[in-house]
């Protein structure tokens, strides 16, 4: 990761940042918007459409917690299990208000990691 | 032509002109709020990552920019630092960004005035389609009048996108090192802010049934099948909560 780039050319980091980066995402949002033309808001497709991608968005956000990337990855596994529990039980307890809940599980995180580091060494 | 959404809704009878441009504002001040400060976070925690990895600050701007998507930005930026090619590069982002496509679709019909709304104004509002952006959309938009969702999203999307810009090249400028515990802290952020806010976004019971099954599902996708394991945690798990829930209510829907 510290390495740095593979530098061939100046430009070649940009032709990566537009063929792989912004037409690879951006085609999808226009797919979308085409693939929508046709749909009703309430029909039985869009449900089973929106059904896929709360899935993927969720098993997207328990990846980012349990495979995370860089630094946190060090931290032990359930820390980070204990930290997202308590943020999500906060965000219930305080009516649904997302800022509590990620707030607290900030400070479970923080308060968690520091005392591993005060009993490790 | 500065204001497209403005001028796109001047043309209704019973409405004043400047009616689009209004909701374009509003939208663009709702924008000041906590999850456009959560998203700016963890991307000012990305802006760590791409220094350490060796992005020049222009392409680190141009990817926070051109792509308006967090993980698919991770993943680009896995590619450059491991010198992978452009067609494994393009795929392996596809597949990060394919969640954008159900995510626009389910979108479009909310905004869209049938008969009225220009196509190339939903493929620009569009590109603001992300986590934070939709999951704003999904919550505040169904209570407004119909024409005013289109310049109100997109007054949102723009100033969430430019403020996220502005401070991601500050955060690449000023940060020189992050401390151990506020760069992690600035990871965690992110999946935690993604699992409350859409929760507060579901709007039916299957929706949440389906969040909860992806999340049960996701890791077991990724360590047997890396790679595709966000498509088919999509896939099989949404598809089955569907049926799930259909066979439930005896067929109705």
């Amino acid at each position: 990761m510290t390495d740095g780039l593979i530098r061939e050319t100046w430009w070649w980091p940009y032709v990566m940042i537009l063929v792989a980066g912004w037409l690879a995402t951006d085609v999808w949002r226009w797919i979308g918007v085409f693939a929508s033309g046709r749909l009703r808001e309430d029909s039985e497709l869009l449900i089973w459409v929106r059904c896929v991608a709360t899935a993927l968005v969720a098993g997207l956000i328990s990846k980012l917690i349990l495979f995370p990337q860089g630094i946190l990855s060090e931290t032990p596994m359930w820390l980070r299990i204990a930290a997202t529990g308590v943020g999500f039980s906060a965000f219930f307890v305080s009516r649904q208000k997302v800022v509590v809940g990620v707030l607290a599980a900030e400070a479970f995180l923080i308060g968690g990691w520091w005392l591993l580091d005060r009993v490790v060494w | 032509m500065t204001v497209p959404h403005g001028t796109a809704q001047s043309n209704l009878p019973d409405e004043p002109p400047t009616t689009g441009r209004k909701w374009f504002l509003l939208g663009a001040r709702a924008a000041i709020s906590i999850p456009a400060l959560i998203l700016t976070a963890a991307f000012v925690g990305y802006a760590g990552l791409a220094r350490e990895t060796g992005l020049t600050l222009p392409e680190t701007l141009a990817m926070t920019g051109l792509i308006w998507a967090l993980p698919s930005i991770v993943v680009l930026t896995g590619a450059l630092s491991s010198g992978m090619g452009l067609i494994p590069a393009s795929i392996a982002v596809a597949l990060a960004s394919v969640r954008l496509m159900p995510m626009t679709m389910a979108l479009m019909p909310m905004v869209k005035v049938p008969g009225k709304t220009k196509t190339w104004h939903l493929l620009i509002a569009s590109h603001f389609v992300a986590v934070t952006a939709w999951v704003f959309a999904m919550r505040n938009l169904p209570d407004l009048p119909r024409e005013a969702r289109l310049p109100y999203f997109t007054g949102f999307g723009a100033s969430v996108t430019s403020f996220v810009f502005c401070m991601t090249g500050i955060a690449y400028m000023a940060v020189e090192r992050m401390p151990d515990v506020v760069a992690g802290a600035l990871v965690l952020l992110t999946p935690v802010y993604f699992l409350c806010s859409l929760w507060g976004a579901a709007r039916l019971n299957v929706d949440k049934i389906a969040m909860v099954v992806g999340l049960a599902l996701g890791p077991v996708f990724f360590l047997y099948l890396p790679g595709l394991d966000l498509l088919w945690t999509g896939l099989v798990g949404g598809t089955a909560t569907y049926l799930g829930m259909k066979v439930l209510r005896g067929g109705r829907s």
